[in-house]
């Protein structure tokens, strides 16, 4: 029997040597890394690639090829080894793609000794990068596992093993370019019938930008940070190239369109025809329809105008449509002003180059007109994203009296006449989102329950303007608050009983802002202090995490000890990584791999420069979580554009009684039950 | 009434009622490949694929094609990637949609092409077509015969252009070579 796993997911191993086929349609670079327990390169000897295909246990090809037969064999491995690493990676040749984008997904299958395949796994989801760690199989106790990782690399090979902890990570990828370059005449070609990009899974089907043409991707002040942004998300020119004509934008900051770095991961699609009844009139949901263009400024825009089953996703799938319309608008708007400012600044050089005429009254008349085709050009631009802006607030203004608690701020009425629901819904409002053209215009910022990744609160400095005005221990006081209203809104959204609370405080620094949460006694424990807390707290979450997927795996639910909590769990974490050792490191990290699939899911406060000597180790860590920020940062990117957007934390007005109040309603909804 | 368009011929974008068009279709229908049973037949598939580029004053700003389904700005849109052709009954097999009264006030132009993606030239594609429909309700304005085209891999079918206030088709039928549209940037330019 095969497992066929998705991003995330991993498979028990047999132990023995396994083989892995690697199949694409286009020739790639194979490697393997080993890591010890650290998760670190221990040897800078520990990489196998073409230039140096073999190490003990390890071996791979050559050369660059589209089918490939790697060899582990665990047994065989260096002493200590507790991770090997699967990489892909395009050959910088000329004439191999600069991306994955439009070419098959790469699949592995792995198979034991007797030749039956044990596991298998399409990546699916490239576009702009050049090298991914598609697997990676790992020693968790005394069985070895696989995972399908997929995490891919924009910068390509070098960024990918430097990621890999390598520090000549540059000088190997040189190396192994030569080496595979030197190869390439042996090369096993892609099948010849068919054209590699068709195999691309549905990804041509969706209405997302996905393999979006290869975009300029110079690093601006806008995109997003390094700090939080998938490696992907980074850019170079790797996507460059193609044609003799650039036809792409000249200005464009452009994080890419990996869903990861958007606001939100795999449901950045807004499903646009999800069966089901239709409301009625035009269909405001989906991306700006055809068709109603006329009439549509005279129309009064209604809530829960957009497909879906139930109110609640029909207004669900209306925010993401207006998060798209106001994504397109403002790049119609913006790209027309960049296309104005480029066209004044050529004919005033034209002005310029003209000796004769570049003083006397023709040249300012000239400059003068130039000026003025500006100036009409942007405010006929203007004009429409006014009109655009008008109808979307418009919108906003009866959606979001409409949504339900989970999608609405905390000061909506529909606050005060909280209960516990019966039923966990869809989403979760973790914030707002704008665009500088109309800061007041805020889109709810929602994100899939159950949590798919966990959400880290950045407690540290911000590069963004607004760095100066906070200081350190306002931001760090203001993360906490973030997370405290984050945590409220979490258990109030879930039925009374589905949601446990466990909060890690190592040095009370938090305790004032955790107070609505204990003082409610929404909290079965009070915070966990010092080492002995931690190691306490992350032990009885991991030996739950493990319990739960043994008797998934082995569909032996029922065997599992009565006394356990069902509920699914958030653990809050503060002050990271404070009173945290390299064991409890290591548990935070599985918890936050293989947490949420079994409905435990994370909240860090952290500052990541106070981690920082933890080295690569945590990178993971940061890149699996969603990163937020305690005061208005401009971090997100939008799947469709990739604008940087203005996230908001969903902080209760300062005044408001509204947390403790809702988290009081909760536990007489526990104590009732 | 639809016409069959000739080389460089100009039609406007009104309707017949005097209205200017708010929505517009580019469809492109072709007949896939003959097919006698799966079992060792090698059938070469057809796939012809439909672009959008958008210009603003010859400077190409966008476009739309089978990795690129949406404009930035949302307002012209690509139905999606087909890769064998269909029954090459008339229908459309690839379409791509256009908003014109949502289309950024400074793009002047759109130019449409169609590109052979697997190599057959138009001479060896059967029925093949491009045709534009007003989208509001499916009137076909104009339509362009592909097959017979000769030994060309792709072809620059037409351009839709802002006139006053409203919006101008006129019809290109350059042939030309290449696999995607950036294959044609150089045969397109000297069109806008």
């Amino acid at each position: 029997m095969t497992a066929e796993l998705v991003r995330g997911q991993n498979h028990p191993l047999p132990g023995t040597r396994v083989e892995i086929r690697v199949t694409a349609g286009t020739p790639l670079v194979a490697g393997a890394t080993l890591n010890d327990e650290q998760g670190r390169m221990r040897d800078a000897g520990w990489i196998a690639h073409p230039a140096a295909p073999q190490l003990p246990g390890v071996e791979v090809s050559r050369q660059a090829a589209a089918v490939h037969h790697l060899a582990v064999d665990p047994g065989a491995l260096p002493q200590g080894v507790h991770r090997v690493n699967i990489l892909l990676a395009l050959p910088a040749v000329p004439g191999a793609p600069a991306d994955f984008a439009g070419l098959a997904a790469p699949f592995l299958a792995v198979t034991g000794q007797d030749g039956e395949q044990i596991a298998s796994y399409t990546v699916t989801g490239l576009s702009a990068e050049s090298a991914v760690v598609a697997l990676e199989l790992y020693l968790r106790g005394d069985i070895w596992k696989v995972r399908a990782v997929g995490q891919g690399y924009a910068d390509g090979l070098a960024a990918m093993l430097a990621d890999q902890g390598l520090a000549e990570a540059r000088a190997l990828a040189g190396t192994i370019n030569e080496a595979v370059a030197a190869g390439m005449a042996r090369s096993v070609a892609p099948a010849p019938d068919r054209p590699t990009r068709h195999a691309a899974g549905g990804r041509t089907g969706t209405g997302q930008p996905a393999g979006a043409p290869s975009r300029p991707t110079a690093p601006s002040a806008s995109s997003a940070p390094s700090a939080g942004a998938q490696p992907s998300a980074a850019g170079t020119g790797t996507g460059a190239g193609g044609g003799p004509i650039d036809y792409r934008h000249p200005r464009r900051a452009t994080p890419t369109p990996q869903p990861a770095a958007g606001p939100t991961p795999a449901a950045s699609v807004p499903p646009q025809s999800a069966a089901g009844p239709q409301s009625g009139g035009p269909q405001s949901g989906g991306p700006q329809g055809h068709g109603q263009g006329h009439g549509q400024d005279t129309s009064q825009p209604v809530a829960g105008d957009a497909p879906g089953w139930s109110m609640e996703e029909r207004l669900y799938n209306q925010v993401w449509g207006m998060f798209e319309d106001l994504a397109r608008s403002v790049a119609a708007y913006r790209s027309a002003v960049d296309f104005a400012d480029s066209r004044m600044e050529r004919e005033l050089e034209g002005v310029l180059d003209d000796p004769r005429a570049r003083i006397g009254p023709a040249a300012d008349a000239a400059r003068a007109e130039a000026r003025a085709k500006h100036s009409a050009l942007v405010e006929q631009a203007r004009g429409v994203l006014e009109r655009d802006m008008a109808q979307l607030e418009a919108e906003s203004e009866v959606v979001e009296p409409a949504l339900p608690p989970a999608l609405a701020r905390w000061d909506n009425p529909v606050w005060q006449a909280y209960e516990p629901p019966t039923e966990r819904p869809m989403a979760l409002r973790v914030g707002d989102l704008s665009l500088s053209e109309r800061p007041e215009l805020r889109i709810p910022m929602l994100v899939r329950l159950p949590l798919e990744r966990g959400l880290w609160i950045d407690s540290g400095r911000l590069r963004g303007a607004e760095a100066g005005l906070a200081d350190a221990d306002e931001l760090r006081r203001l993360a906490q608050l973030t997370a405290t209203a984050l945590a409220a809104r979490i258990v109030a959204v879930h039925p009374a009983n589905e949601m446990t609370v466990h909060v890690i405080d190592p040095a009370g620094s938090a305790a004032t802002s955790l107070l609505p949460l204990v003082e409610s006694g929404v909290l079965r424990d009070p915070p966990a202090a010092g080492a002995s807390g931690v190691a306490r707290t992350l032990e009885r979450l991991t030996q739950r995490v493990d319990l739960v997927q043994m008797a998934v795996r082995s569909r032996a639910t029922d065997a599992l000890p009565p006394d356990l909590d069902l509920a699914d769990q958030l653990l809050v974490v503060h002050d990271f990584p404070h009173g945290f050792d390299d064991r409890a490191v290591n548990q935070l990290r599985y918890l936050a791999d293989e947490g949420p699939s079994v409905g435990v899911s994370l909240l860090v406060v952290a500052d990541r420069e106070e981690a920082r000597g933890y080295g690569p180790v945590l990178d993971p860590l940061w890149r699996s979580l969603l990163r937020l920020t305690p005061v208005p940062d401009d971090h997100l990117a939008d799947p469709w554009v990739g604008h940087a957007w203005t996230y908001e934390p969903p902080l209760a007005p300062s005044n408001s009684q509204v947390v403790p109040q809702v988290l009081r309603r909760v536990v007489a909804a526990r104590h009732s039950s | 009434m639809s016409v069959n368009l000739s080389k460089g011929q100009g039609i406007s974008l009104q309707k017949s009622d005097g209205a200017t068009l708010t929505a517009v279709r580019m469809g492109l229908g072709w007949q896939a490949a003959p097919r006698r049973g799966l079992f060792g037949k090698r059938t070469r598939e057809i796939d012809l694929d439909a672009s959008a580029v958008l210009f603003a004053d010859k400077q190409p700003v966008d476009v739309v094609f089978f990795r690129h389904l949406v404009s930035d700005d949302g307002s012209v849109k690509h139905t999606g990637d087909n890769l064998v052709g269909g029954a090459g009954q008339g229908g459309d097999d690839e379409a791509i949609m256009v908003d014109l009264q949502r289309v950024p006030v400074h793009i002047d132009q759109i130019v449409f092409t169609v590109n052979s993606f697997t190599g057959q030239t138009f001479a060896e594609v059967e029925n093949a077509f491009c045709r534009l429909v007003d989208e509001t309700n499916g009137q076909e304005m104009a339509r362009y015969t592909l097959t017979g085209g000769g030994t060309y891999t792709a072809q620059i079918m037409a351009k839709v252009h802002r006139q006053g206030n409203g919006w101008q088709m006129t019809a290109i039928g350059e042939p030309a070579n290449g696999r995607t549209f950036q294959d044609l940037m150089p045969a397109i330019l000297p069109k806008l």
